[in-house]
């Protein structure tokens, strides 16, 4: 098996806190991690290697040149070989432009290593939180998709998908090649150990610019490229006013709280 | 594409039985003021089998035209089948925009659409404006786990696409009457074209089915519960109010509850009517999934948890104390 994984780095948004003065995010000092999302698609991407031997884990991000900490991050828990497309024509890129890039640089990979049967991507980015960019993926490649994957069996010739669904999951058979993204299952990903992760240091990374994407359209990168535009941004409005409730013991607490829910007609 | 009406659209997702669900008849309502505004028509989409029940509904909740697609191939939601009838309806009429709700299916079939027709799309928006300037939807979504609002304007490209999160909008009171146009298109997908199988439907069993996003009420326990026996209480409330079990990933990850519970980043983003948060803290995480729900009622025996920054009724105290005479004061109500 050939496997793709798409790998975002992102800022941890459990660490990003409100400037109270200017209402304003704060990145500075933020750390970037990889899309834990993306760390999932790795592990089904992994499972599937431990169970086929001999199977290849390529993995390919897009962003700038300090993303290639995330990928050896990723070449230490299965990953094989890495790729990183860095390229200023894909700043200010919406998700159209972004999957467009992701899969001009994915046809350009099949030149160098071969047809990937499944390409995995994370459900979601938790920067951007649009789940789009893999679906989008598929749709330029014309590949079959199922999204929200929770654990994935290789079948013969098919992959074999658990779907979370509104009210349980579904077994889902998709035809190979395929694009599934990825949503948190019950286990852990793997930890890398100290020999893979000093492994992982020695590799090359190989970056892509917009030059070696021979089939890439320029027209359709960047802010050019990009149909939606951001308007405006803004923190969202801080509840205030709540009604605080704290009685002398506990029972009389919960008497006073649902006297207040009845009389403001919430119960 | 260019627009070649000034209509919207509100795709109707159906359920298997052809009836539709919540989510499409909400965005009836928030799609009425939105059309006025754009000058144009409410219309209606339902694809599925057996869908009268979907299309007499899209009438009565507010459509001026319902356009349907019924046959077998779209009992069971694919991305294939959806897509290409959605995409032979959007050429044939190409309206200025459509609202999909931001279900499990609305999410796989909204970027494929809008990839396929090379528009925009703005995903898991709350909260929709007709842009004053320059007469676009102005969809505003959150983006950083909640932390950052964004509004996205697509000015340039039709139809302009939204996913829309559910229990956001409120249906309009439907008016069984009522008469919209129906269009019956007659479009079928070949079996060949549809390059996924349903093997097998994994339903839990009815009294384990956590419908989170659906819920009107969820009563959520997190770290303060200590243990799975800890969620008693939160059941047993939950019970009373015909309320979902919902849970933080502090709750899950220790392995008190099932993932199908989890409320947040890495779990579902609710909007329920009242939200009901017992010895959660707060984490950015839990807050990025719940903060939408009306009401907000936090119960934390720490009076300094960040949950209370959200909360309409903060509550210190004792979960296991404050819970059980809430719920026989509510039983008593309620017998």
């Amino acid at each position: 098996m050939n496997i793709l994984v798409c790998v975002k780095q992102v800022p941890d948004t459990t660490e990003i806190r409100i400037d109270p003065v200017k209402n304003t995010l704060i990145r500075d000092g933020v750390p970037s991690i990889v899309n834990p999302f993306d760390a999932y698609a790795l592990e089904a991407a992994a499972r599937i290697k431990d169970s086929a031997p001999g199977t290849q884990i390529v993995l390919l991000s897009m962003g700038p040149d300090q993303a290639k900490s995330a990928l050896k991050e990723c070449l230490a828990v299965g990953g094989d070989k890495a790729y990183l497309v860095c390229d200023r024509a894909a700043a200010g890129s919406d998700t159209l432009a972004t999957s467009y890039i992701l899969s001009c640089a994915i046809k350009r990979l099949e030149e160098l290593e071969g047809k990937f049967d499944i390409i995995f991507c994370g459900k979601q980015a938790i920067d951007g939180d649009t789940a789009q960019v893999g679906p989008e993926i598929a749709e330029h490649l014309d590949y079959p998709q199922v999204t929200y994957a929770l654990e994935t069996f290789l079948d013969g010739d098919r992959i074999k998908v658990k779907k979370e669904v509104e009210d349980g999951c579904e077994m889902i058979g998709v035809k190979m090649p395929c694009v599934i993204t990825v949503t948190k299952p019950s286990f852990d990903p793997r930890y890398p150990t100290i020999k893979s992760k000093m492994a992982a240091n020695r590799k090359e990374i190989a970056v892509l610019t917009a030059e070696d994407l021979t089939t890439l359209d320029r027209d359709r990168c960047g802010l050019k490229g990009s149909p939606t535009k951001v308007k405006k941004t803004f923190t969202p409005p801080v509840k205030s006013g709540g009604i605080k409730i704290h009685e002398e013991s506990n029972a009389d607490t919960a008497k006073k709280l649902f006297d207040t829910l009845v009389a403001n007609g919430i119960i | 594409m260019e627009a070649k009406t000034k209509d919207l659209w509100v795709f109707i997702e159906t359920n298997e039985n052809g009836t539709p669900k919540n989510v499409g008849l909400e965005l009836l309502g928030a799609g009425r003021g939105l059309a006025d505004k754009q000058g144009g028509k409410l219309v209606g989409i339902v694809i599925g089998n057996t869908i009268d029940a979907s299309v007499k509904a899209a009438a009565a909740y507010g459509a001026d035209t319902v356009v349907a697609i019924e046959g077998k191939e779209f009992e069971h939601y694919t991305t294939d089948a959806y897509a290409k009838a959605m995409y032979y309806l959007v050429e044939k009429y190409c309206p200025t925009s459509i609202l999909i709700g931001a279900t499990t299916n609305g999410r796989d079939l909204g970027p494929r659409l809008s990839c396929r027709l090379k528009t925009g799309l703005t995903a898991d928006c709350t909260s929709l404006a007709i842009d004053d300037e320059t007469g676009n939807v102005a969809w505003t979504r959150p983006a950083f786990g909640g932390n950052l609002m964004a509004t996205i304007l697509c000015p340039d490209h039709r139809p302009q696409i939204g996913t829309v999160r559910p229990g956001v909008f409120k249906k309009a009171v439907p008016d069984e009457a009522r008469a919209a146009e129906v269009i019956r298109e007659d479009f079928h997908v070949a079996p060949e074209a549809i390059r996924t199988e349903l093997l097998e439907v994994i339903k839990e069993a009815a009294s384990d089915i956590v419908d989170l996003e659906g819920a009107e009420i969820i009563v959520s326990g997190g770290r303060g519960v200590g243990g799975p026996e800890g969620f008693k209480p939160i059941r047993e409330l939950a019970e009373v109010l015909g309320a979902t079990v919902g849970a933080s990933r502090a709750a899950v990850d220790a392995g008190w509850i099932a993932h199908s519970h989890q409320v947040g980043q890495t779990g579902k983003t609710v909007g329920p009517k009242i939200y009901i948060a017992c010895g959660i803290s707060g984490a950015i995480q839990h807050l990025a999934g719940m903060s939408g729900s009306k009401t907000i009622i936090a119960i934390n025996k720490d009076e300094t948890a960040p949950i209370f920054n959200i909360a309409d009724y903060g509550v210190v105290g004792d979960l296991f104390e404050v819970l059980p005479v809430l719920t026989e004061e509510i039983r008593k109500l309620k017998a």
